[in-house]
């Protein structure tokens, strides 16, 4: 009762806790929401392959550093128990020319003709199998601006070389700011520099029931100087590499931790300023016979109610901004998991914010009642 | 019947060392439950600072206190604010109500504090409004109530809970001669309807006309006022026990 009716009672206190907390809420969710989305981005290649099994050249540490090896080491794979299909794959850097001659780095994304694997996925225009066609590129569109690229068909320039973009993807987005450039193995090669019988990776589709630990195992030992590596933990070491090896997700985390740390300032300060403004209230209640217990629950009451309802104003903020995102090549991803997570932080900031006052309301003598 | 409170050799000093204000000197006082004393003195003379100890706000330096029989001066800090909760009501000069709230919840809020549900609370709060002559004031914001109608709605707040003993701090202090009427009728006739005890700190004169007792404290001690016993010896007990009848006291509020 005494909370609430405070709270709105002081309306303009109570709009600037709750700008305090919807400011800081916001920032740490499109925080948050970029890293997911960054995280996502370095590793899509990885999760949409549907491969099982990565072959990776011994000591890579990521995806764009790809080692070659001998394209022969597919047919030893296909050779092995339990392999159901082996095909060669290449994800390396490559230089566009734009149409203005400006320069832009690509990944190129070399993939097997007519392969159930590591195809281009989303495809809004044209077909994974026109990367048939020679010199066929697909790219997404949400690059289309970067590349230079307006339309379907368009002669376009790798290394070099003409191609010519067959088809878009939606959605495709890279961390680097290199954008994915699927294209056949034998194009792949020519614009990134590779000999006509090398290959980067590996893909494998195990067998129906096999043990995937049992033919990593098996393959490893099959093939010579490879790592053979699981989709989710291939995808994982590349989260890893790009989100904390190189920094790039430490700065985004901390922004977010900042943003948390600023609301718990506001909130801090406009609970305290409040308590003190009603400190006479607070101790005519004890004079009257409540308890600290009581005091405590009415400060953390007006925190809570203060972050409950910043919650919901930023949630709707931080959705419209998550969506809007979709059309441009950052993705800001708010998954009800991160929503769930940020209102357990938020209730946490706002009642963390309490204890300064709680603790002056403890030290409060109520004989300052009678104080005229 | 045991007195609502006992107060036996209190003293209090302020702070200490050199520095320490000595405010009580061996204070003994008792009040009867359904009596009304009224306490005068000069500014500083320690009359919050017995009212406080009086109320179990304020522990006191030395002497024990005891509320409705109960030795309070031994119990440990968290078994006091049920203390208070239990027996005393506060009615303060500057009525210390909760602005956001309106008049019906100021009185709830002490039914809250005793875990009284919402609903019924509010009904009793307004009964005890209504009590007071603020039946039709239910809904209104303290900012909305003149001063005398703050001080009913203070006095419904510190009734409504039952209280052993109410102690009141100056106050009419606050209020017109009109308002202060009002309000000392109300305590009196309550406190003697419901057989409270009630102790009043004022230096208003024209409330000691209320008065079952007078006693004056002055640096820290009390002296019971000699008039009363004058006044007893010269006219006899009169319908009112205690009445003052000295010229200069005898000014009441105008009606
Ligand atoms: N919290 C305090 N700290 C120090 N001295 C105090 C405090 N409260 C009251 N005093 C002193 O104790 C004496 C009695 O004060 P008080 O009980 O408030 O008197 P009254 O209510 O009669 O004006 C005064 O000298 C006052 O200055
Ligand atoms: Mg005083």
């Amino acid at each position: 009762m005494l909370a609430l009716r405070n709270l709105l009672h002081d309306r303009v206190r109570f709009i600037v806790t709750l700008v305090g907390i919807v400011f800081s809420v916001v920032l740490s969710a499109v925080q948050l929401g970029l890293f997911l989305g960054f995280t996502r981005a370095t590793a899509d290649v990885i999760e949409q392959s549907e491969a099982d099994l990565w072959v990776v050249s011994r000591g890579v540490t990521h995806l764009e550093s790809g080692v070659p090896f001998s394209e022969s080491l597919r047919h030893l794979a296909l050779g092995v128990e339990g392999v159901a299909d082996a095909q060669a794959h290449i994800v390396s850097f490559g230089t566009w020319t734009r149409p203005d001659g400006a320069r832009e780095g690509v990944m190129v994304v070399g993939v097997e003709r007519d392969g159930a694997m590591g195809q281009p996925w989303n495809l809004v225009a044209g077909t994974a199998r026109d990367l048939g066609r020679p010199d066929a590129v697909i790219i997404d569109e949400l690059y289309k601006d970067k590349l230079g690229v307006t339309h379907l068909g368009q002669p376009v320039e790798l290394r070099d070389r003409r191609a010519r973009v067959v088809g878009f993807t939606r959605g495709i987005r890279t961390f680097t700011t290199a954008p994915a450039v699927f294209t056949s193995l034998a194009n792949a090669r020519t614009f990134t520099g590779l000999r006509t019988d090398q290959a980067l990776y590996l893909l494998i589709t195990a067998k129906p029931g096999a043990d995937l630990a049992r033919l990593s195992e098996a393959l490893t030992h099959r093939l010579p100087d490879v790592e053979v590596r699981t989709t989710a933990d291939w995808s994982a070491t590349q989260r890893n590499y790009w989100m904390f090896g190189t920094g790039a997700g430490i700065s985004v985390l901390i922004a977010a931790a900042l943003g948390l740390l600023v609301g718990v300032v506001v909130v801090a300060q406009t609970i305290y300023a409040a308590t003190v403004d009603h400190i006479r209230e607070y101790g005519t209640l004890k004079a009257m016979g409540a308890t600290n217990g009581y005091i405590y629950r009415v400060i953390i009451r007006q925190s809570a109610i203060s972050g409950v309802i910043g919650y919901g104003f930023a949630m709707v903020i931080a959705a419209f901004v998550s969506r809007a995102s979709q059309a441009g090549t950052t993705a800001i991803l708010l998954p009800w998991t991160l929503a769930a997570s940020l209102f357990v932080l938020t209730i946490a900031m706002c009642i963390s914010a309490s204890v300064v006052s709680i603790n002056k309301v403890t030290r409060l003598d109520p004989a300052m009642v009678f104080k005229g | 019947m045991a007195a609502a409170i006992t107060v036996r050799q209190v003293t209090k000093s302020y702070g200490g060392g050199t520095a320490a204000v000595q405010a009580l000197g061996q204070v003994s006082l008792e009040v009867a439950a359904g009596e009304i004393l009224v306490m005068m003195g000069p500014s500083g003379s320690g009359k919050t600072t017995l009212l406080s100890i009086m109320g179990v706000i304020l522990r006191p330096s030395s002497g024990t206190v005891l509320v409705a029989g109960h030795d309070v001066t031994a119990l440990p800090e968290r078994e006091l604010p049920g203390v208070r909760l239990r027996h005393i009501g506060f009615v303060f000069q500057g009525f210390n109500l909760f602005p956001a709230l309106t008049a019906a919840e100021n009185v709830a809020i002490a039914l809250d504090l005793r875990g009284e549900r919402r609903p019924a609370a509010l009904t009793r709060a307004k009964d005890a409004l209504a009590s007071v002559g603020l039946g039709d004031k239910a809904d209104a914001l303290p900012a909305n109530l003149s001063g005398g109608q703050k001080q009913r709605v203070a006095i419904a707040r510190a009734l409504v809970g039952d209280p052993t003993i109410i102690l009141a701090d100056e106050p009419t202090a606050a209020l017109d001669s009109h308002s202060g009427k009002l309000v000392m009728d109300l305590i009196t006739r309550l406190a003697r309807e419901q057989q409270r005890a009630v102790v009043i700190v004022t230096h208003d004169n024209r409330t000691l006309g209320y008065a079952d007792r007078i006693v004056h404290i002055e640096d820290g001690r009390l002296r019971e006022d000699d008039a009363r016993a004058r006044g007893r010896a010269e006219a006899g007990p009169g319908p009112i026990s205690g009445r003052p009848t000295r010229e200069w006291d005898l000014v009441p509020f105008p009606a």
